[in-house]
């Protein structure tokens, strides 16, 4: 995604990110990000939270208009609360690390099947 | 929680979330060998929207797909993905996100609002704030090849802007 707002930014379309996975997405580099210190999947807001979607909107397009140099990050106003999704994310310990090894050689196994089917990509 | 484990906002580490170090040792521990190389540039392009924002065409982008399937679906029966343009009028009812790595222990995606603003950005409309939405959203995949997303997504979906006269564009990534 990053990658598409630098390429829309290079032919002239003025772009804004805005997402939750800030290391991503700053070293990518991209004109205009609107970080969101968020679990992944609800960059624009808590669900059904209409109020905070509306702010976190408005600062976006906000930005799009008072950014005036490259790289610019800024954080949303917001907090989610519960922190425990800091370290539950893709957590790897003791009690899981066998049922990560299975879970990677399923997916391996899933992964071989599509490219036998040719369900990949060809580009 | 041993005595080495930080609580999740210990100050001696760092409290937002590495996503590049997360998936790396999560990968690592799934027995994949070699990290992903996530896309590192240290400059960025810099355009200043041409027009005022109340005369301004924005176009929305978001790595959900449009496939009106169930949560549960086999990911094996999805087609091959590719960049996309839907029409938005009407909005989507729901997009299909769970083969995207959202959190999905800790929060939920069946609120469109809260990934694709699409009626926050129709208020913007009403209110003056904003000049138009394209009729058309667009999708871009989550590419492990960033040459795939660089030289062919990527030009794919400005062109789809281009088309549809869009002149600002707000990406999401899930």
């Amino acid at each position: 995604m990053s990658l598409a707002a630098r390429h829309l930014e290079a032919n002239g379309i003025a772009t804004i990110v805005c997402g939750s996975a800030r290391d991503i997405v700053e070293q990518a580099g991209v004109p205009r990000f609107l970080f969101t210190d968020f679990p992944l999947g609800n960059p624009m807001g808590k669900p059904y939270d209409v109020a905070m979607q509306r702010a976190i909107t408005a600062l976006a397009i906000d930005l799009l208009e008072s950014v005036t140099c490259p790289r610019t990050t800024v954080q949303a106003p917001f907090t989610w609360g519960d922190d425990a999704w800091r370290a539950e994310y893709m957590r790897v310990d003791e009690s899981n690390l066998e049922g990560l090894r299975r879970a990677g050689e399923r997916r391996r196994a899933r992964q071989a099947r599509a490219r036998h089917e040719g369900r990949v990509r060809s580009s | 929680m041993s005595q080495q484990e930080p609580t999740p906002t210990d100050a001696a580490y760092r409290v937002f979330v590495s996503y590049i170090d997360k998936s790396r040792i999560f990968y690592q521990a799934q027995g994949y060998e070699r990290p992903y190389r996530w896309a590192y540039n240290a400059d960025s392009p810099f355009t200043p929207p041409a027009k005022p924002l109340g005369e301004t065409r924005l176009g929305l982008v978001t790595t959900a797909l449009s496939l009106d399937v169930a949560d549960d679906v086999d990911v094996a029966t999805l087609p091959v993905e590719s960049a996309y343009a839907a029409p938005l009028d009407p909005p989507p009812q729901r997009l299909y996100t769970m083969n995207r790595s959202w959190d999905k222990k800790a929060t939920h995606t069946n609120d469109l609002d809260s990934f694709f603003p699409i009626h926050r950005l129709q208020e913007l409309v009403a209110a003056g704030r904003l000049g138009s939405i394209s009729p058309r959203f667009y999708g871009i995949p989550n590419e492990y090849s960033q040459r795939t997303t660089r030289e062919v997504d990527a030009p794919q979906i400005l062109e789809y802007l281009r088309h549809d006269g869009v002149d600002v564009a707000l990406l999401v990534p899930l």
